[in-house]
């Protein structure tokens, strides 16, 4: 087995991308896009910002926003530093090494590792099968239709480009383009200019989504009667997996980016994983966040590693996983975007939300819905996107992909999701965009709007932005790491309140011994920044190997031979060979067709095997030739001769000859290693070797 | 190995299914359903077949529903809850989300009906519910260390499903109740190709075939029209769930297209209830209700209304779905107790009755009076319109299945006996398959597969991956074999773990030498001879074209003065006087000596070949 880690993604929204080559088939793994790099375009076309810059600017810049970091430029980055172009998009550059036809398989983990996807199927060579579950189909194609029609406004602004070269880039290279805007446009090293292509068309989306055998968790499917590839909930969004793999040469599993207990997707699976040969661990999530203690990550409670084999110990160690404590925590974090939205309604202002994480767009929805309804407060809830009417319908039909306790609410006979309600009460508002009709009807300020995209590129979130940022009573709800980079720049000075949310997406480092003492991997591949975060004395029993971005790491076998299963009809059909020395041993020689079937080598009743079943090719035999013995069968079958040794002078092997006088002439050399007849008669020959063959062991 | 197939319920009847399966050890329960027709102790299955001590835990691995139909889950309540099973139980969502509305409605109807005592209370089925797992389609579930079980689509009602299970490496699939053609608002019956042991299959229309739907339902459309139409109303009664939404999707769509403002009512909140769980569970329906869902949700019934008693009276025409079906009880069969006497009215039966059913009755022959149960007659004047289209497969369905997944045995439950004895012959006659139609209480035993597990070595796994042709020429065809695995070698070591390894690896195994057996002897070549000169090229050549004229299947490598034939070597011998000749041979001093040795491997091929040189000429 051989893992060669692409990418390791940036968070949430881009996963890591992984090439996996198991039992000689190349397997993909996720195919992500970069979009925090699309923060380099400008979100709106020069004239446009140019007025926009007239501004006001009278806002103290201190004032902005607490959370915010100070950048450390050569020079005040202005926006008009930013592209001015139609966005091209970066996808994960060691991709484009690979040949497309030499893809056997690719597996999509979630939504967000989909997004790249029609960019590799495009290519019209390629022909891997993919797999993902139905739910991250589905999501994920809403997301890229999604993608592709707020990209189109730049289409219609630009008009038409067919260029297939980024001329983009060719006034970014000079001295005085801020170093921050050159790397993420040429990478650390300089080489990223190939991984920017455009973006997909609907089409393209639609014939990428045509190659995709959507899969149920834990529906066990066949590639090629080699592979069994499980799909087993990771719990980090609706319908998001890991995946086991089952192959004649042992199992593997990969865990990506998991969530324990999750408040709106199926929890995280791990049973299932529980005892497989090669566990890829590519959960980055925890490389994000500050949470990573000096000291790295401590092993579970000390006594548990004498004894982790009993059963009750396993079973307290897999419950210490499912504590709720990061559950409530999420919840906290939730409500007090809540309340903060409530706040600045109560004070007058709008509340900008360009969180698209669907799981958290949907608690919030319920949540603050609720906490309106108790508050009396009139404050309309707008979902503005092209996409939001199918999705929230979409997530009240699937009730298998969903947690628990959201399940129950299915046997009572309740809409999954709070929102069902809310939007039939006229309390939540869906427009498919900032320009629909009825919009301007029922608009209504203050109000709380949901609108895509989190990077603050594309979509409706660019003018609400726009309408808004000079108001110090309105709230702009941001995910964690936009407002770092380039993601604010061309709306600034901005007076409204900034709220900066990271949500959970993945395992705590402090949770992963636990993980393992759990699962009990044979051999566990970690991140290589994983080195010195993670206690490996307190990880022993797990023998651990680190892999690095662009580097293939080779994984010796640890499982054993495969089996061959042999079935039991044909298995009493074989002759078997009872030995004169070691009548411990039984020996047959098999019959029958060896199959790949379901992973597994099946020996089955052949079809027409009887015609050459009379002579045994190959044949072999052990032990050695007793001239006196052998002189003795002879004469008994009528042929006479005599003894002749000749113990070898100059070191050479003992060697005995019979020298046969009747019925014809002939002689039998016999030594240690080998007998030869050597006869020109062939009865005669066949004779001898009958005798011969009745003294040895042979099959 | 073999594998018991007990009928516990459904054999050689319709009602009360529920077959005991037991694999390798593991005892699986499928469906655990109540008999409609019955009011007796048979109205469940005999239980204590199971176990006589009561002790059911241990007498059973788990249950698996799979579908709500009472006669299929209507007993579950009374075994967890009465009987004491605590153990697993598996069904669909859909399954799982509406059994209890089922089982709840008519427990409702029974308890009203002649205030028969409580079989079971809400609370039982609530504790029950409470048990059990949800499956989703095609997802892989561990019940234990060795039971596997898998759903696969059955299209039959929302949220039915075939059940297959493995133990080891013997698998069945219980099919429940299915059907093989898309409908209405369903898909249909979907399954992998499996290696089947056992096939147990339903077969309520065993000798039937039907055509198209299409006349049938416009049949139906018809006479429901014609009905209102004139004035009458139409009584259809039926389950909440299933063919209630079925129809009316059908009803929906004609009154729109045929705008008719005639109302339709749902007899109960019920039913209303139950389109909110269909809305749901759309993921479950068809293609072609999923994509149409997108726009409209089509359990969106435009034209519904809910019904109230009131109307019974009331004049006009008006389309009325009432519960319970087969007018076996309840509201339905009160609303018919009126509506039958009038000639203008229509009952319409939707699928099959339950024999003892006053449903069974009406259709079975023309009754002008019925009796109903409490022992009131009713004149029956009106309409009888019996559904022609039903969510079972037809005869050609189950042995389109059959041939399909092509079981080694095939066990047929659910359907009447003489239909059931006549598809027997034929899946018998025709797909050579051994078939048993068991009544309620016996047991059919069938042989199971298995399979022997050894570890191969690499060597042989690797000769295996290249294949290894043969062609020879018998007789006149040329025959083409391919022996890879007659290279490996099966190792059965006291006390270990069987092995397969390659032939060159017994010794090894086995801690001995190999003792290589061959055979040699110099073979004179008679040779034209046209110089002095032995052109040793020549005769090689000659040879050569020689020996693959003769000997089929002969692949012949030249190198210098030697040929190579498998394990046949031969060089030239330009000795005097070589030991492996027979001094009276050398007849003519002038002839030409090949030495040849071979291994016993090619025993004959060496012979043949020795044959060959020497009639050289």
């Amino acid at each position: 087995m051989k893992l060669t880690c692409l990418s390791k993604g940036d968070g949430f929204h881009y996963p890591p991308c992984h090439m996996l080559n198991l039992c000689g088939f190349r397997i993909l793994i996720d195919c992500p896009l970069d979009l925090l790099a699309i923060t380099i375009f400008s979100p709106f076309p020069y004239d446009v910002r140019f007025e926009a810059s007239e501004y006001p600017s009278d806002v103290p810049l201190d004032a902005q926003s607490p959370t915010q970091k100070k950048q450390k430029l050569e020079r005040q980055m202005t926006p008009d530093d930013l592209v001015c172009a139609e966005p091209w998009y970066k996808t994960v550059k060691a991709l484009h090494l690979w040949e497309a036809s030499l893809i056997d398989i690719v597996l999509i983990s979630n939504p967000m590792g989909l997004l790249g996807l029609p960019l590799l199927t495009q290519n019209p060579r390629f022909c891997a099968k993919i797999y993902m579950t139905e739910a991250t189909a589905k999501i994920g194609q809403l997301m890229m239709e999604d993608l592709v029609s707020m990209h189109m406004e730049f289409r219609r602004f630009y008009g038409p480009d067919d260029s297939s070269f980024p001329w983009w880039t060719k006034n970014l290279d000079g001295e005085e383009v801020p170093a921050l805007l050159k790397k993420v446009v040429f990478g650390e090293s300089g080489d990223d200019l190939g991984s920017w292509i455009r973006l997909y068309s609907l089409d393209d989306i639609k014939s990428c989504m045509k190659k995709v055998q959507a899969v149920k968790f834990a529906e066990e499917v066949c590639y090629n009667g080699t592979l069994i590839i499980n799909a087993l909930s990771s719990g980090l969004e609706i319908g998001a997996c890991n995946w086991l793999i089952n192959g004649p040469n042992g199992s593997l599993s990969y865990v990506s980016d998991s969530i324990f207990v999750s408040p709106h997707a199926k929890n995280f699976d791990f049973h299932r994983l529980k005892g497989t040969d090669v566990m890829i661990y590519s959960d980055f999530s925890c490389l994000q966040t500050a949470e990573v203690t000096e000291n790295g990550c401590n092993s579970p409670d000390q006594d548990n590693n004498s004894t982790i084999s009993s059963d009750k110990n396993d079973e307290n160690l897999a419950a210490s996983l499912l504590d709720t404590e990061e559950s409530l925590e999420e919840l906290e974090k939730l409500a007090f975007v809540c309340s903060c939205a409530a706040e600045s309604a109560d004070a007058g202002g709008s509340t900008l939300i360009t969180i698209t994480r669907i799981g958290i767009v949907l608690q919030l929805l319920e949540l603050m819905s609720n906490s309106l309804e108790s508050s009396s407060l009139k404050v309309p809830i707008f979902v503005i996107s092209s996409v939001a009417e199918e999705l929230l319908g979409y997530t009240n039909t699937i009730p298998e992909w969903l947690c628990e306790q959201r399940q129950e609410k299915l046997i009572s006979g309740e809409p999954s999701f709070g929102h069902f309600k809310f939007i039939k009460d006229k309390k939540i508002h869906l427009f498919p965009a900032i320009h629909s009709p009825n919009l301007i009807t029922s608009w209504q300020e203050p109000c709380i709007v949901f609108a895509p995209h989190w990077s603050l590129r594309l979509g409706p979130s660019v003018q609400l932005l726009q309408r808004w940022r000079g108001d110090p009573k309105s709230l702009l709800v941001l995910e964690a790491g936009i407002s770092s980079g380039l993601g604010l720049l061309p709306f600034r000075p901005i007076a409204m309140r900034i709220l900066q949310c990271s949500f959970l997406s993945g395992i705590r480092l402090q949770k992963l011994p636990t993980l393992l003492s759990v699962l009990q991997p044979k051999i566990v591949l970690v991140p290589d920044a994983f080195n010195g975060r993670i206690n490996h004395t307190e990880m022993k029993p797990i023998p651990m190997l680190t892999y690095s971005e662009n580097k293939t790491l080779r994984v010796p076998r640890t499982a054993d031979n495969p089996d061959v299963e042999i079935m039991a009809e044909l298995a009493s059909k074989l002759s078997w060979r009872i030995l004169r020395q070691g009548e411990n041993f039984g020996l047959a020689r098999l019959k029958g067709e060896l199959l790949m079937e379901g992973g597994k080598h099946r020996l089955v009743s052949g079809l027409e095997q009887e015609a050459s079943s009379g002579k045994a090719t190959g044949l072999r035999h052990w032990g050695s030739v007793a001239p006196e013995t052998l002189l003795d069968s002879l004469v008994k079958m009528g042929i006479t001769g005599s003894i002749e040794h000749s113990t070898g002078g100059n070191g050479s092997e003992d060697k005995c000859v019979i020298h046969i006088t009747n019925p014809s002439s002939g002689f039998i050399e016999t030594s240690d290693i080998g007998t030869a007849i050597i006869t020109d008669d062939k009865n005669v020959a066949s004779q001898i070797f009958q005798a011969i063959d009745g003294i040895l062991d042979g099959i | 190995m073999a594998i018991d197939c007990l009928v516990l319920g459904a054999g050689q009847e319709i009602g009360k299914s529920c077959v005991v399966v037991t694999i390798n050890g593991k005892r699986i329960m499928f469906d655990c359903g109540m008999h409609m027709g019955c009011d007796d102790h048979n109205r469940y299955p005999d239980f204590s077949l199971l176990s006589k001590s009561g002790d059911f835990d241990n007498a059973i691995s788990c249950i698996i529903i799979t579908h709500f139909h009472m006669d299929h889950v209507g007993a579950l309540p009374y075994f967890t809850e009465v009987c004491g099973y605590n153990g697993p139980v598996y069904m669909s969502y859909p399954t799982k989300a509406l059994s209890p509305l089922m089982l709840e409605d008519y427990r409702r109807v029974m308890v009203d009906r002649r205030g028969e005592e409580e079989l079971f209370t809400t609370a039982h089925i609530a504790n029950c519910m409470e048990k059990v797992i949800a499956l989703d389609l095609k997802q892989t579930i561990q019940v234990d260390q060795d039971l596997q079980i898998r759903a696969y689509y059955a299209g039959h009602v929302l949220g039915a499903v075939m059940v297959y299970a493995k133990v080891g490496d013997a698998a069945i699939v219980y099919t429940g109740d299915y059907n093989m053609t898309t409908d209405r608002h369903l898909g249909a019956a979907k399954i992998d190709r499996l290696q089947l042991d056992l096939l147990i299959s339903e077969s309520t229309y065993a000798t039937t075939i039907r055509g198209s739907k299409y006349p049938r339902e416009r049949e139906f459309l018809q006479a429901v029209h014609k009905c209102v139409a004139g004035g009458g109303k139409a009584l259809i009664p039926s389950f909440a769930l299933g063919r209630a939404q079925e129809l009316c999707m059908l009803l929906d769509d004609y009154w729109e297209r045929m705008n008719i403002k005639v109302p339709i009512y749902f007899s109960s909140g019920l039913t209303i209830q139950a389109n909110m769980y269909y809305k749901m569970l759309i993921s479950w329906t068809s293609q072609n209700v999923k994509e149409k869902h997108a726009t409209h949700n089509p359990f969106d019934f435009k034209n519904v209304k809910d019904f109230d008693r009131s109307l019974i009276h009331a004049p006009g025409p008006c389309v009325l779905f009432a519960t319970p079906g087969m007018l076996c009880a309840g509201f339905s069969l009160e609303v018919f107790k009126h509506w039958a006497p009038s000639p203008l009215n229509l009952v319409a039966l939707p699928g099959y009755s339950v024999a003892g059913t006053v449903g069974h009755k009406l259709m079975s022959g023309k009754p002008t009076t019925v009796d109903l149960y409490n022992g009131t007659k009713v004149d029956v004047r009106c309409k009888i319109h019996q559904v022609a289209f039903s969510p079972h497969t037809d005869a050609k369905g189950i042995m389109d299945l059959t041939k399909f997944l092509s079981p080694k045995n095939v066990v047929l439950v659910h359907g009447e006996k003489p239909s059931m004895m006549s598809l027997k012959d034929k899946i018998t006659s025709e797909l050579d398959v051994p078939c048993f139609v068991p009544a309620n209480g016996e047991t059919v035993s069938v042989s199971s597969t298995t399979f022997i597990k050894a570890n191969a070595s690499d060597m042989f796994l690797k000769s295996c991956s290249s294949p290894n042709f043969r062609f020879s020429n018998s007789s006149t065809e040329l025959r083409v074999t391919d022996q890879r695995t007659a290279d490996g070698v099966l190792v059965i070591e006291k006390s270990k773990k069987a092995k397969i390894v390659h032939l060159d690896e017994v010794s090894e195994v086995l801690h001995e030498k190999n003792h290589v057996v061959s055979l040699a002897c110099c073979c004179p070549v008679k040779v034209k001879k046209e110089s002095d000169d032995v052109d040793v090229d020549l005769i090689i050549k000659q040879l050569s074209e020689k020996i693959s004229e003769k000997v089929s299947g002969a692949e012949i490598h030249e190198t210098g003065n030697c040929l190579q034939v498998g394990s046949f070597k031969g060089s030239l011998c330009l000795k005097e006087k070589c030991a492996h000749r027979r001094e009276i041979s050398s007849s003519s001093s002038e002839a030409v000596f090949l030495c040849c040795n071979w291994s016993v491997s090619d025993l004959e091929l060496g012979w043949e070949i020795i044959n060959v040189i020497k009639q050289n000429l």
